[in-house]
C-alpha cells in the first residue's frame, strides 16, 4: 500500500452518455404507416353526372370487375389475379399498335419529344360485397403495372431506375404512363 | 508474464456510481424513443391486407386516420358483430366522416391543410359497401389524398 490510485473523474461520463443517447435517437428507425397511396376524384353532384357526355371509346377503356364471390372478370373474361398485371401493362403500353387495345395520340414530353401517349383508362368496378383484402390486391396489381412501365420506360431513356431520376425527368415519365385508374360507382355486378 | 500476476498488496478502488443515474436515464430515453405509441386505442379488430406497391406515410402530424373493422369481444354486446367505423376513440357513423375531417382540417396550419392525407386501416375481411360510403364521404368533404393502409408482402 504505497499510495492510493486517483480517483477516476466522473465528469465526462455524463457526455458518454448522451452521446451514445443521441446514437440510438439517431439509429433506431421506428416502423412507418405504409400503404396505397391513391387520390379520389372530385365529387360531382348527381345532375351533373347525367348531363356529363363524355365519351370514351370502347378500346380505350380497361374494365375490371369484381364480384361478390371476389372473382375478377376482366374486358369481358373471367381472369386470375396472377394475370392482371401482365394484362394490364399490356394495355397501358400497347406496343404493337393493336386494333382492340387503345389509341395513341402524338404528345410533346420533355426529354422524349413527340411521343405516342396511351389514351388507355383502367376502369374498376366492384360489388357492395366484395372483400376489401381482394379489392387491395387489384388495386395493387394495377399501380404495380403502372409502376413497371414507367421502370422499363425510365431504364431505356435515361438508364436509370425511376426513383433516381429529377423531378423533371419523373414528370416526363408520368406524361408518357399517366396513373389513370377510375373507379364507377358501385354496383351490384351478378355472382348471385 | 510478471504483468499478470496479482500484486496481492495492493486493493482496487470502489467503482464510482456516479454514472448511474446517467445510465439509467439513457436507457429511459432509448425505451421512449423506440416504444411506437398508438394514436388510440383500438376498438375494432383491424387485420391490415398485403400490397407490394406501398408508400410511406413520412409526416405523421398531416394524416388523420379512419378505422373500420369488426368491434372487439368487450364491445360486441352493444355494437355487434357487423364493421363498425371508429374515430378517434369512439364508435362513429357513416355521417360522421364529414365532421371529422372538417374537426381535423382546423387542427391544422393553413398550410399544411392541403397535404393531408386520410389513411384507412380497414379489416381484409370488411366488405366494400362501408368502404365506399366512406370514399364517397371523403370525396364530398374534399379530402381526396387517401392512403389504404397495408403490409408489405415480399415480390411474387
Amino acid at each position: 500500500m504505497a499510495r492510493k490510485i486517483p480517483e477516476i473523474p466522473s465528469a465526462s461520463l455524463a457526455d458518454i452518455a448522451f452521446m451514445l443517447l443521441i446514437f440510438f435517437l439517431v439509429t433506431t428507425t421506428m416502423d412507418v404507416d405504409s400503404g396505397l397511396e391513391r387520390r379520389l376524384p372530385q365529387w360531382v353532384d348527381q345532375e351533373q353526372l347525367e348531363n356529363d357526355d363524355q365519351q370514351i371509346r370502347e378500346r380505350n377503356v380497361f374494365i375490371v370487375l369484381v364480384n361478390r364471390n371476389n372473382d375478377l372478370l376482366v374486358e369481358g373474361e373471367y381472369a386470375n389475379i396472377e394475370d392482371l398485371r401482365e394484362r394490364a401493362k399490356e394495355f397501358m403500353a400497347n406496343p404493337f399498335n393493336d386494333e382492340s387495345l387503345p389509341e395513341k395520340e402524338p404528345q410533346e414530353v420533355p426529354y422524349f419529344g413527340e411521343y405516342m401517349v396511351t389514351k388507355g383508362v383502367i376502369s374498376l368496378q366492384n360489388d357492395m360485397d366484395t372483400q376489401y383484402g381482394t379489392y387491395i390486391a387489384v388495386q395493387n396489381e394495377l399501380v404495380a403495372a403502372i409502376n413497371e412501365l414507367r421502370e422499363e420506360l425510365s431504364q431505356q431513356q435515361f438508364g436509370k431506375s425511376y426513383e433516381s431520376l429529377t423531378p423533371e425527368e419523373q414528370d416526363a415519365v408520368r406524361q408518357i404512363y399517366p396513373s389513370r385508374i377510375s373507379e364507377a360507382e358501385p354496383k351490384k355486378v351478378g355472382g348471385n | 508474464m510478471h504483468k499478470f500476476r496479482k500484486d496481492g498488496g495492493k486493493e482496487l478502488p470502489p467503482i464510482s456510481t456516479a454514472s448511474l443515474p446517467d445510465i439509467v436515464f439513457m436507457l429511459l430515453f432509448f425505451f421512449m424513443v423506440s416504444t411506437t405509441m398508438r394514436e388510440v386505442t383500438y376498438m375494432v379488430r383491424i387485420r391490415l391486407p398485403v400490397a407490394t406497391e406501398l408508400s410511406k406515410l413520412e409526416k405523421k402530424s398531416l394524416v388523420s386516420y379512419i378505422y373500420v373493422g369488426e368491434p372487439l369481444q368487450q364491445y360486441q354486446k352493444t355494437f355487434g358483430v357487423a364493421p363498425r367505423i371508429q374515430l378517434n376513440d369512439q364508435f362513429a357513423n357513416i355521417e360522421d366522416i364529414q365532421d371529422y375531417v372538417i374537426a381535423e382540417r382546423e387542427a391544422r396550419d393553413e398550410a399544411e391543410r392541403p397535404m393531408m392525407i386520410t389513411s384507412l386501416k380497414v379489416d381484409e375481411n370488411t366488405k366494400m359497401g362501408i368502404v365506399t360510403d366512406i370514399k364517397q364521404e371523403l370525396r364530398k368533404s374534399a379530402a381526396l389524398h387517401i392512403n389504404y393502409s397495408s403490409r408489405k408482402r415480399a415480390e411474387r
